[in-house]
């Protein structure tokens, strides 16, 4: 701070920090993608995971593994991507620390998708996640039209977001009341879980995660643009309302593909960004790595534990994510605007 | 340099910049001034292309500002709000930075010229020892002149200004002005700005342009403007000018509101009573 002349050394040591951040964070990602398969009703040592993975072709360990643990840990993984980069572009562009993929309606229509495939049509049972990957995508759209007016307006949005989701809450309720014996059906969905996922939902998965993961990298500078202020940004020559929309659906289609499988677990889309925030700071060319990786961690860590805590029953990944997640995160907040309030 | 032609704009269906034309000389410094809501604002939106003409157009140079892209049109023109924000943990270098973004190509990369331009802009607004604080710590004047310098770094030939003195004391508003005019004399960079205050307006500009009900209600040089009659007329006050003979252009004091009469006044009071 007291060098006149910007020391390139300085900035670069402030880069490579960043960069050691997230390194770390791929660790732990690792680290938690081991233990996460590792662990379970049935012990797997991780010598014998790392045998059954790269070596073994037959046996008990690697039907285990293959057929059941690491197909729902790639799903955990990539849920845990796909939510986070898209709370984190969803702040960015709505300027709302509160955006999470709830806001835009992908929890809801989701959720009234669910709802009606499990409870209205359950003869198409087996069409649960396309259904609701097109009632969160519909949903989406539609509070995007509400709140265009010669442009859209983030705070529009976010307040239209509010009213569709509790209007879409209320039909999902009714539904519910009209067939009481069939509620169960939907619980799984409603609080999110990872049990019984297999190969075919993390194909369904992958494809959406790769390109958001490959577009919101792209678009990382452009969004620390737009935090800027729409009047700067456009003074900057970024093309606000195009980026906006297309930033929008980005973290649309992410949300919703995480959230057609798995379930309403939108809360990871709000907390990871936030407590990534505090560890590395508002850069998304760091933010959005990091966040990915680190979200990835949390379901992971957090299906762990719902699988292991109560055995041999498990809870679905969303209780422990909320138990477990939110004094983390509280914890975070409080430290970070203490730290904050000391650096100064 | 900057040609505005029959501007119209609408907000929400009501129009609010009714036929406004006029011509910004290259390298001069012209404020524009008007009672609040009277459509300056709006009329720096078209400029930066974030709102959409109703009729007219606006040229730069020789081209019209539709037909420039607007990466483009932020190399040769930049645009500071009101108040602009940043997010808390930027630094005022980061925010400089930023200023590049027109110039650079699609791996957004800075390179050692990019470097060496955002030097040139932290000297220029004399923020050297500054530029590693983060923004939030910065002061209401210093803040100021981050976004000056990040607009600097855009290297435009032309640079709008929405109310820069707003909010700022008179030693700041001072130091500001003078930096703009530094900026106008050494660089040859072409200053537009909207100011409340008439008197700095007349101090520091070549031309003003006074806007009313979105129209455009004339334009001149300071002494043209800051006279009884024009001033009565838009801001419905009664003034005293005066000459200043220190920095050569007018001044004036208000002595009081027109709008509140004060045989209306008594009349009400009775009426009350």
């Amino acid at each position: 701070m007291v060098a006149n002349k910007p020391s390139p050394e300085a900035l670069n040591q402030k880069h490579k920090q960043k960069i050691a951040i997230i390194g770390g964070l791929g660790l732990l990602m690792l680290a938690v993608f081991i233990a996460s398969v590792s662990m379970g009703a049935y012990h797997i040592p991780i010598k014998e995971v790392l045998k059954a993975i790269l070596i073994d072709k037959d046996g008990l360990n690697r039907n285990i593994i293959w057929k059941i643990r690491l197909p729902r840990t790639l799903v955990a993984a990539t849920t845990g991507i796909c939510l986070s980069l898209s709370g984190g572009i969803l702040q960015g562009v709505m300027k709302n620390p509160l955006a999470s993929p709830n806001i835009i309606g992908v929890s809801s229509g989701a959720g009234l998708a669910a709802t009606i495939t499990l409870v209205l049509l359950p003869k198409y049972a087996y069409l649960l996640t396309p259904m609701a990957f097109l009632g969160a995508f519909a949903t989406t759209l539609i509070i995007y039209i509400l709140s265009w007016k010669d442009g859209v307006n983030p705070l529009r949005m976010i307040l239209s977001g509010i009213a569709i989701s509790s209007f879409v809450g209320a039909i999902i309720n009714t539904i519910l009341i009209f067939f009481p014996d069939r509620v169960h059906n939907t619980l799984g969905f409603t609080i999110g879980s990872l049990s019984a996922k297999t190969w075919i939902h993390f194909h369904l998965m992958w494809p959406y995660a790769m390109i958001g993961v490959i577009m919101a990298l792209l678009m990382s500078k452009k969004i620390n643009i737009l935090m800027l202020g729409d009047e700067i940004a456009a003074s900057l020559g970024l093309k606000v309302e195009g980026v906006r929309m297309i930033l929008i659906g980005i973290s649309s289609v992410l949300a919703a593909s995480a959230v057609s499988v798995v379930g309403m677990l939108g809360f990871v889309g709000l907390i990871v960004p936030h407590m990534m925030r505090i560890i590395i700071g508002s850069d998304y060319r760091y933010l959005f790595p990091a966040s990915a990786l680190f979200g990835a961690c949390l379901v992971m860590g957090c299906d762990t534990v719902a699988r292991t805590i109560i055995q041999p029953a498990e809870l679905p990944v969303g209780i422990i994510m909320s138990i477990l997640g939110a004094p983390f995160f509280l914890y975070l907040l409080r430290g970070g605007m203490m730290n904050r309030v000391k650096g100064k | 340099m900057l040609k505005v032609n029959n501007l119209c704009l609408s907000y929400e269906g009501i129009e609010t910049v009714k036929n406004v034309s006029f011509e910004i000389k290259k390298e001069s410094i012209t404020s524009i001034i008007g009672p609040n809501g009277c459509g300056k604002s709006t009329i720096f939106k078209a400029l930066s292309k974030s709102k959409r003409l109703d009729s007219g157009d606006i040229w730069l140079q020789s081209k019209s500002i539709s037909k420039i892209d607007s990466k483009a049109l932020a190399r040769r023109m930049s645009i500071l709000p009101q108040s602009p924000i940043a997010p808390d943990d930027f630094t005022t270098r980061d925010l400089i930075g930023y200023g590049r973004y027109p110039h650079l190509n699609w791996t957004g990369k800075l390179h050692k010229k990019d470097y060496e331009i955002i030097d040139w802009a932290i000297t220029e607004t004399k923020l050297e020892k500054l530029q590693h604080r983060k923004i939030i710590t910065l002061s209401g004047g210093e803040r100021q002149r981050a976004w000056i310098a990040m607009a600097l770094a855009q290297q435009p030939d032309i640079l709008l200004l929405d109310e820069p003195t707003t909010f700022l004391d008179i030693c700041h508003q001072f130091e500001l002005l003078e930096l703009i005019k530094r900026l106008n004399q050494q660089i040859g960079l072409t200053i537009v700005m909207v100011l409340h205050d008439i008197n700095q307006a007349a101090r520091y500009s070549d031309k003003i342009i006074v806007i009313k009900d979105g129209q455009k209600y004339k334009e001149g040089k300071p002494y043209e403007i800051v006279t009884k009659s024009v001033l009565e007329d838009v801001f419905n006050i009664e003034v005293k000018v005066f000459e200043d003979n220190e920095n050569g252009c007018p001044y004036f004091i208000p002595i009081k509101n027109k709008a509140v009469n004060n045989e209306y006044v008594e009349k009400l009071l009775r009426e009350c009573s």
